[in-house]
């Protein structure tokens, strides 16, 4: 039992992780509530699918076709739908709204609401004190680690890094410094894309595919963001972890539990805002919040 | 009769000084008439049965616009008012056996108690913050109302609710009026000091405050207000559907009313309800094509936003009415000179 919220605690956590950090990643940069980050998720979900069983490849070639594939995608989106509309801050909320609909409704066209599913890149399990382990879920987790820490050496060690940092933290004076604003904008939101990509070929051996699978995942990671402080990477993290857990928690121990996992989670979320209203890692600016 | 003569000529330089004199205020006119007079015309049930949900989410999408347009305070989970407004309303209905006049008010005092509880956390959020935390409500909610299926149904809901007229003429009638009445209360609420402080603090809160004004008071009045309206249309749509389900806490839902705000304009309270009587009767129409339906309107939201960013109607207006310089009043955009002041339009 405790093992299995271990585990189940740690595959939502970095799941959320994924998400979260490139959500706020694009809001930190250039003020984007881009709802529609996991509609990309939900849409690689597919892509690999298609690749691994449509066509038969590898699904380690699907996962390497369907992540630069999707970031296009995304920033396709993004030149036609929100950069022109992105001083509004209104119309950039609803413009992301209608794009994950749209997106959610061509799959529904294309694929059917059926549940789909992609066989796992590693089959086979080994057992700890008789709970199973698949070798997917350590994978996963591991991928999971990896990307996280490959993006942290890029935001900390790099020139792109530091512009990227430098925009999220004053947009103006980023620009005033010679910056090009719009362009790190771009790149960012090409990251915040390709991580949502990522996440969805980590994780789509272990659920089913469907196109409604982008909901639970976007509130998780709104509650994730809010919970660590918008524009905090560390927090996204912290957030993640916490909340992954907390669903794991909720589902294992209360009967009736997989209806209240979002309830309890968002609870959470909400009582830490009551104590912390920037959020656990968040900082308070006077402006904005 | 002199008397009376006097009332009929009074009515018509009203009606000729200040309604016709410009387009938008020709378009209202004719919007109340047109919904009072149509059951007299054709009594078709599927067009009645549109028109009702059309003005049942109009007040829905108004009161959305009173809180989140007005204040500023980005609200995501409008949808909570809308359930609480209809899970009250039906428990009363079927328990108590309160009938619809008596429910429908009770459920929205619910609404504003919801709106109290979610208020007061979130005074002091702002933006994007406010914006995702009320998200987390109505979901909070549908999570409690799928545990306790004993009381609130489960998945299936309350169903089994009295009507609130037996006619569908009847019905169109109560719901309508009531849409008119309520939307017209709250277009003069933001017409009034309140409304003007309301505004203010979403353009400046600090220098609100630093003018002596209580803006916690007020945003929290907002919430109430908000939360009151989008009851009653909660608990109208819970008698005209006689079910009161968790699709009414559902995270499209409140999606849906931010889109038809959006749509219409928001800031003007006529913005919102035009929208619901543009894109509800619409999405209706796609019914031929059910699959392409979601998506065209996905669509057409796209695009307009990219081409109208501050909504329908107000580019609209903007389009057939001008504002003088001298004076700012609005003048109809064929006009050369000011109506009122006689100042030179360029």
């Amino acid at each position: 039992m405790a093992l299995d919220i271990i585990i189940a605690g740690l595959i939502n956590g970095s799941t959320y992780a994924l998400l979260a950090i490139g959500f706020s990643l694009i809001f930190g940069v250039a003020r984007i509530v881009n709802i529609a980050h996991t509609a990309f998720y939900m849409v690689a979900s597919y892509c690999i699918f298609l690749i691994v069983q449509k066509f038969g490849y590898h699904p380690i070639v699907g996962m390497l076709v369907a992540v630069p594939l999707i970031t296009l995608l995304g920033l396709i989106c993004y030149k036609l739908f929100i950069d022109p509309i992105r001083e509004h801050e209104a119309a950039v909320l609803i413009g992301t709204i209608a794009l994950a609909i749209a997106i959610q409704e061509i799959m529904l066209l294309i694929f059917t609401g059926d549940y789909l599913s992609v066989p796992a890149l590693i089959q086979g399990y080994f057992t700890i004190f008789d709970v199973k382990v698949f070798y997917q879920q350590l994978l996963t987790f591991v991928v999971a680690l990896i990307i996280l820490g490959a993006l942290r050496l890029l935001l900390m060690n790099t020139k792109l890094g530091v512009a990227v940092r430098a925009t999220a933290n004053d947009r103006e004076v980023a620009n005033l410094m010679g910056i090009n604003e719009s362009r790190v904008a771009m790149i960012t939101m090409g990251i915040s894309v390709g991580l949502a990509a990522v996440t969805g070929a980590v994780v789509v051996p272990l659920t089913t595919i469907s196109p409604f699978m982008w909901m639970h995942p976007l509130i998780m990671m709104m509650a994730v963001v809010v919970l660590g402080g918008l524009g905090s990477i560390k927090g996204s993290f912290a957030g993640a972890y916490i909340l992954g857990f907390a669903e794991a928690l909720v589902v294992f121990l209360i009967p009736m539990g997989a209806f209240l996992k979002g309830s309890v989670a968002l609870s959470i979320m909400i009582l830490v805002l009551l104590i912390r209203p920037e959020g656990l890692f968040g900082i308070a600016f006077e402006e904005e919040r | 009769m002199g008397m009376l003569g006097y009332y009929i000529r009074k009515f018509w330089m009203f009606v000729k000084n200040e309604v016709l004199v410009l387009p938008s205020r020709i378009m209202v006119f004719l919007f109340f008439l047109v919904l009072l007079l149509l059951p007299v015309f054709t009594q078709d049930p599927y067009l009645l049965r549109i028109l009702i949900l059309t003005s049942i989410f109009a007040i829905l999408a108004a009161s959305w616009d009173l809180l989140s347009g007005f204040t500023g305070q980005m609200n995501f989970g409008h949808a909570l008012f809308f359930g609480v407004g209809a899970y009250t309303a039906a428990l009363l209905n079927l328990h108590a056996h309160l009938p619809p006049w008596g429910s429908v008010p009770v459920g929205a005092l619910g609404a504003v108690l919801a709106g109290l509880i979610i208020g007061i956390p979130c005074l002091r959020l702002r933006g994007t913050y406010l914006a995702l935390t009320t998200l987390a409500f109505p979901i909070i909610l549908m999570g409690i109302v799928f545990t306790i299926p004993s009381i609130t149904g489960g998945e299936l809901g309350i169903s089994g609710l009295e009507r609130l007229a037996r006619s569908r003429v009847a019905n169109y009638y109560i719901t309508v009026v009531i849409m008119l009445v309520v939307c017209t209360i709250m277009w003069k609420i933001t017409n009034s000091n309140t409304g003007i402080i309301f505004h203010a603090i979403r353009e400046d809160e600090v220098a609100v405050r630093s003018s002596g004004i209580n803006t916690t008071r007020y945003k929290l009045l907002a919430f109430c207000l908000s939360g009151f309206f989008a009851g009653i249309a909660g608990g109208l749509y819970a008698h005209f559907m006689r079910i009161a389900g968790p699709s009414t806490l559902e995270v499209s839902m409140s999606f849906q009313v931010v889109i038809w705000a959006v749509f219409g304009g928001i800031v003007t309270i006529y913005g919102p309800i035009g929208a619901v009587f543009i894109l509800y009767p619409l999405l209706e129409f796609f019914r031929f094509w059910p699959e392409y339906r979601t998506l065209m309107f996905a669509i057409v939201i796209l695009l307009i936003l990219l081409y109208m960013p501050d909504g329908f109607f107000p580019w609209i207006r903007d389009k057939i009415e001008t504002e003088c310089p001298r004076c700012k009043i609005r003048n109809i955009a064929t006009r050369k000179t000011c109506r009122i002041c006689a100042a030179e339009i360029e």
